[in-house]
């Protein structure tokens, strides 16, 4: 890495400044010195105080930590968000239509368009769930797509996060943020508003429900591991914008099929669960018999048609980094179109001609764990260690099938504020997608930023922080 | 409500309660050892209130002295004491957190910043006056909270769950706080209603914050049988066990109201009521203070029992 300059969000590479980024680049010079330092002090005070934190793992029991958060929207135009949005619609759409069929008649193996040992033998593919109609025919309801930009027309997907994205907290809470720290700034822009989003995260919910649910709305819970889940946050945060009842396992049982929660007056039916539970850990009678966080039963409640489960079990075989690989044929398969937005190049290591010229140029790539998440079981090669690319290799020779290999993006930068300095660091961006009766995207989503110079790694569990994300409007 | 959330929040709002009485008898404590004449007085005194709050057998268990320091650090800071400060407010912040959705944003971060900055005290530089100062901060913070509570919370069961915890506790630390007068021995040649058993009544008076209101209800010296009546007898004294526990019974007929139904927590609370309402200062000096309050704090713990079963508290 290093040769080529990225795409500088802000910048034009003649040092003008890009449209999108005027108002901001006049608002940053008129800022007087040390104002952002101040903005941040305040910022980081105003998440500690609303324990807006996630818990890290691996440290003390406890510790909870705030993201940092930068100052300095990222800003996307109008036009711009027009085309992504167009293409996230498409490949969610396609990405549903893909797990009705994997889980019925299976069409797009039989074609042999996607091979059918890569979905069968998947460890993310859940066969209770074949023939299993949901409602709407709808899969994952809440979907975050990973994108990366590396040039004024070019966007990639990186990946497809379908299982239980997270995050949405984020955006709305930098939103919150930014509106008490920067007012001034959004009088000069037009920015799409984001805080829809819990409004129609129940609206989706409830268009979801199952048929026949007794009352005038249908009964909500967000279902959440408990108070040390790293996420917990946001999981009381959703709850609450919802108005949905926040549950942990032993809050729900099921009953003659269908699902209750213990209040005070009794038990009362839920139709809607939004699970923040992995599929292993909903339901011991069904996946693991050793959880003690999902709800006995709750899988056949589901398989009646009692309840409804967001996302449903098993749609983690579509967001698997091995079948991400044939999305752009999954497009075409199920919606006869060209995929609007674009996959990164990816390398087969199962193939013995990809996997030696892998082997020889692993200093240039970014090998990924097919199951890996969240920054873990990943090399960047041209951060890396010789021993790591040593190791690395050794472990692809082993497993080719456990990792995928991609080149090395140059992900595009965005102004950052660096102590007291304004410098460029490497973003990604993650739209949030509902889909129920219809597919709801929230214009903006979760922008994180690698704070350290140089690094491509933006996970928070790697030091990474988060911006404010606006969309401009026409 | 799920059954959780209710006894969350029952537990919420007894905890911050209990922390600031917590910090209340240690005031107490600390001005009797202070103010003590006799030799090895100011460890007797410090006992005693431990004795009260019932965290004796646990101190005894670690310490083998009872000195201002090591009693104020086991009252204040120390995790193994289940009623420290510490243990309350970390145990608030945990059971607000679980019903972050149940209580007002105002609430949770009165709470998450009162632990955030208790947090960062190092017991080592509480000591001396710095130590009245953290307690009067205890009290502050739970004010705070309860303000909170108060001004923005929707009344509906939830708010009566709160309500009914913070009262329970409070009629617990109020007996408790008249019983430590049982457990403080008045030396030989002093006699009862003598300076020093006075002295004692009045400090008991001050850790129910009532040393001024006294006066404005009694218009007389600090007598022992007006004390005692004002903390136990008096509907207008907001910490008397009359007060809290016509409260709790009060908020326990409105849940049953809500919820259409009568409860066996409502005749409990009815039995506690009835015990402090049927009753007078002679009688009850007749029988043995320490005897009624025993029995009283008895009769709230059956309130608790009793309220969880009836709304399936878990």
């Amino acid at each position: 890495m290093g040769e080529k300059t990225p795409f500088d969000e802000m910048y034009n590479p003649d040092g003008s400044v890009r449209e999108p980024y005027r108002a901001l680049s006049e608002w940053l010079d008129e800022q007087p010195d040390k104002a952002l330092a101040l903005m941040q002090t305040d910022a980081e005070a105003i998440f500690r105080k609303l324990g807006i934190t996630f818990a890290v793992y691996g440290s003390e029991e406890g510790t909870e930590k705030v993201i940092p958060f930068d100052v300095i929207p990222r800003i996307i135009a109008a036009n711009e968000w027009r085309r992504l949005s167009k293409g996230i619609e498409q490949r969610v759409k396609a990405l549903n239509a893909f797990l009705y069929d994997i889980y019925h008649r299976q069409e797009i193996l039989k074609a042999g368009r996607v091979p059918e040992k890569l979905i069968l033998n998947n460890e993310a593919f859940c066969p209770q769930m074949m023939g299993l109609e949901p409602a709407k025919g709808v899969y994952a309801h809440i979907i975050g797509v990973d994108i990366v930009r590396v040039g004024p027309d070019e966007f990639y997907v990186l990946e497809d996060n379908l299982r239980t994205p997270s995050g949405v907290s984020y955006m709305l809470e930098d939103r919150e943020a930014m509106m008490l720290l920067a007012p001034d700034l959004f009088h000069r822009s037009k920015v799409a508003p984001v805080e829809t989003y819990p409004e129609n995260l129940r609206r989706t919910l409830e268009s979801v429900a199952p048929e026949g649910f007794k009352g005038s709305s249908p009964n909500i819970a967000v279902l959440t591991p408990g108070i040390y889940n790293s996420a917990y946050f946001e999981h009381s945060f959703l709850a609450d914008q919802m108005g949905a009842q926040l549950c942990e396992g032993p809050d729900l049982f099921v009953d003659g099929g269908k699902v209750y929660m213990r209040t005070t007056t009794g038990p009362e039916q839920v139709d809607v669960i939004y699970r923040r539970i992995d599929d292993d850990y909903l339901d011991p009678l069904t996946f693991r018999p050793d959880s003690m966080l999902g709800v006995p039963g709750l899988f056949d409640a589901y398989r009646a048609g009692n309840v409804t489960l967001v996302n449903a079990p098993g749609t983690g075989i579509a967001d698997d980094k091995a079948v991400y690989t044939y999305v752009p044929d999954i497009v075409e398969f199920y919606l006869g179109e060209k995929a609007l937005l674009q996959n990164v190049p990816t390398y087969n290591c199962t193939n013995e001609d990809q996997r030696a010229w892998v082997l020889e140029n692993i200093h240039d790539l970014v090998v990924k764990e097919v199951h890996g998440s969240g920054g873990y079981g990943m090399m960047v090669g041209p951060t890396a260690t010789k021993a790591m690319h040593a190791e690395f290799k050794k472990k692809i020779e082993a497993r080719p099938d456990n990792y995928i290999v991609q080149p090395t993006l140059n992900l595009s930068t965005c102004p950052t504020h660096i102590s007291g300095d304004v410098a460029p660091r490497h973003v990604d961006l993650r739209p949030y997608v509902l889909v129920g009766d219809e597919v709801r995207i929230t214009p903006g989503g979760l922008t994180r930023v690698a704070l350290k110079k140089g690094s491509l790694v933006v996970n928070s569990s790697q030091g990474g922080g988060t911006k404010d994300t606006w969309v401009l409007e026409d | 409500m799920l059954g959780r959330t209710a006894a969350n929040l029952f537990w919420l709002s007894r905890y911050v309660e209990r922390a600031e009485n917590m910090a209340r008898l240690l005031e107490v404590g600390y001005r009797m050892s202070l103010t003590s004449r006799r030799e090895g007085g100011a460890s007797e005194h410090l006992v005693s209130m431990m004795q009260a709050a019932e965290v004796d057998e646990g101190f005894d268990a670690k310490h083998e002295v009872a000195d201002v320091d090591t009693v104020a650090h086991y009252m204040m800071f120390d995790p193994d004491n289940p009623s420290s400060v510490f243990s309350c407010l970390q145990a608030a912040r945990t059971n607000a957190r679980s019903v972050r959705t149940a209580i007002t944003g105002d609430m949770w971060e009165s709470m998450n910043g009162a632990w955030l900055e208790f947090a960062q005290i190092k017991p080592r530089d509480v000591r001396g006056a710095k130590l009245l100062g953290l307690l009067q901060w205890v009290k502050q913070r739970s004010h705070e909270f309860r303000g909170a509570l108060l001004g923005t919370i929707l009344r509906d069961d939830g708010f009566n769950f709160l309500q009914v915890g913070n009262f329970v506790e409070r009629a617990d630390n109020t007996a408790r706080i008249l019983d430590m007068k049982y457990y403080v021995l008045l030396p030989r040649a002093t006699q009862v209603g003598g300076d020093l058993d006075i002295q004692q009544w009045t400090l008991i008076l001050r850790a129910a914050s009532a040393h001024r209101a006294y006066r404005h209800v009694y218009h007389d010296r600090y007598k022992a049988q007006n004390i005692a009546d004002f903390l136990i007898l008096r509907p207008e004294m907001p910490r008397s066990l009359v007060y809290c526990a016509s409260f709790v019974q009060q908020n326990l007929d409105n849940l049953g109201k809500l919820y259409g139904r009568k409860e066996k927590c409502q005749e409990a609370a009815d039995s506690l009521l009835a015990m402090v309402e049927g009753t007078s200062m002679e009688a009850i000096f007749t029988d043995g203070l320490h005897e009624f309050l025993n029995e009283f704090i008895a009769r709230n713990n059956r309130v608790t029992d009793a309220l969880s079963e009836s709304y399936n508290f878990y």
